[in-house]
């Protein structure tokens, strides 16, 4: 008998019982907890923004090497830019981040009418964003400067789009997330879903804050 | 002890969460940096200034979203090695390669 008056066999299975309980409680509430005491969705969310620096570094990476090539002939991306234009899109996107966070807050206190409207103002500043982005393609198009023009052109295409790819998919994943609360799928206690489709949300801003250095503003 | 541990996961979490005027003010600087950056384009800076001065403002603004809106301030310091050990590596990776293009030539 132990000391609190169970035999062993009993008190190995209220310890089972109890160490159930305990995962379908955290399970519910947060995802599967690992052994570094976070969630299996943020750490794997935190691990796939990792890769997404190697993948975008790789094509910045590609854009610095034609930058200046243009033995195809047409103009070069840098002689079209727009600052002003692309420096409005750029706040819009940061301010985007603002709103996100405000939502992240919302669901960390319960507040569902809140963070449905910030997700959804977060949406719509993207939208903005990539409004903004088609606007400034097609300038480029009427300017002479397609996809297959020269190196040049492919490599800005190529690392402009796939940004506006990875904000466009941020913006479904913004309002599946607003119709989820709407339906009363993201109480308090899962506050995290929403923290890790913001966790996306800044990385895609914290990408374009290196592209708009990089990319547009260094001549 | 199932409602134990849900109430102690929910409320580490509210606890790490700054205020929304926080927030707010940080994307204020966040503006105020980019209106700078903008500013500095349109400088007649020589190159390598520019490129100093555009890289800082960047790498401010860049920490300033990774830390705060992103929490990494306020999360395990594993999700820190994590992301940053990510960029490092990109930064490396990407530098020697492109040295091997000589592309640091063009500047």
């Amino acid at each position: 008998m132990t000391e609190i008056g169970l035999t062993p066999a009993e008190a190995q299975a209220a310890a089972l019982e109890q160490a159930s309980g305990a995962r379908i409680a955290a399970t519910e509430a947060d995802g599967h907890i690992t052994s570094t005491g976070l969630t299996n969705e943020k750490l794997g969310m935190w691990v796939f923004l990792g890769s997404e620096c190697l993948l975008f570094g790789g094509l910045i990476s590609t854009y610095l090497l034609y930058k200046h090539n243009n033995q195809a002939g047409g103009p070069l991306p840098h002689e079209l830019y727009d600052i002003p234009f692309t420096s409005i899109s750029s706040f819009v996107l940061l301010m985007s981040s603002l709103t996100m966070v405000l939502a992240v807050g919302a669901a960390a206190r319960g507040d569902g009418p809140k963070l449905r409207t910030w997700l959804l103002t977060t949406a719509l500043l993207g939208s903005v964003f990539i409004s903004g982005q088609v606007y400034e393609f097609q300038s480029f198009v009427k300017e002479g400067m397609g996809f297959t023009t020269n190196s040049a052109s492919s490599a800005f295409y190529t690392l402009t789009g796939f940004h506006g790819v990875h904000v466009t998919v941020g913006i479904i994943m913004l309002i599946s997330v607003a119709v989820l609360s709407w339906r009363g799928r993201i109480p308090k206690e899962r506050a995290e879903s929403v923290e890790i489709v913001g966790l996306y949300w800044h990385f895609v801003d914290v990408v374009w804050i290196i592209i708009f250095t990089v990319v547009y503003l260094i001549k | 002890m199932s409602d134990t541990l849900t109430t102690d996961v929910t409320d580490e979490h509210t606890d790490h969460h700054p205020s929304d005027r926080h927030y707010v003010n940080i994307a204020i600087a966040l503006a105020l940096i980019t209106g700078l950056e903008v500013g500095t384009y349109y400088l007649d800076l020589p190159s390598v200034a520019l490129l100093i001065v555009l890289f800082v403002l960047m790498g401010i603004k860049f920490f300033l979203v990774a830390s705060q809106f992103m929490h990494l301030k306020f999360d395990s310091a594993i999700l820190s090695r994590i992301f940053y050990g990510g960029l490092f590596l990109a930064v490396i990776v990407y530098t020697v390669a492109l040295s091997t293009f000589r592309l640091f030539n063009l500047f």
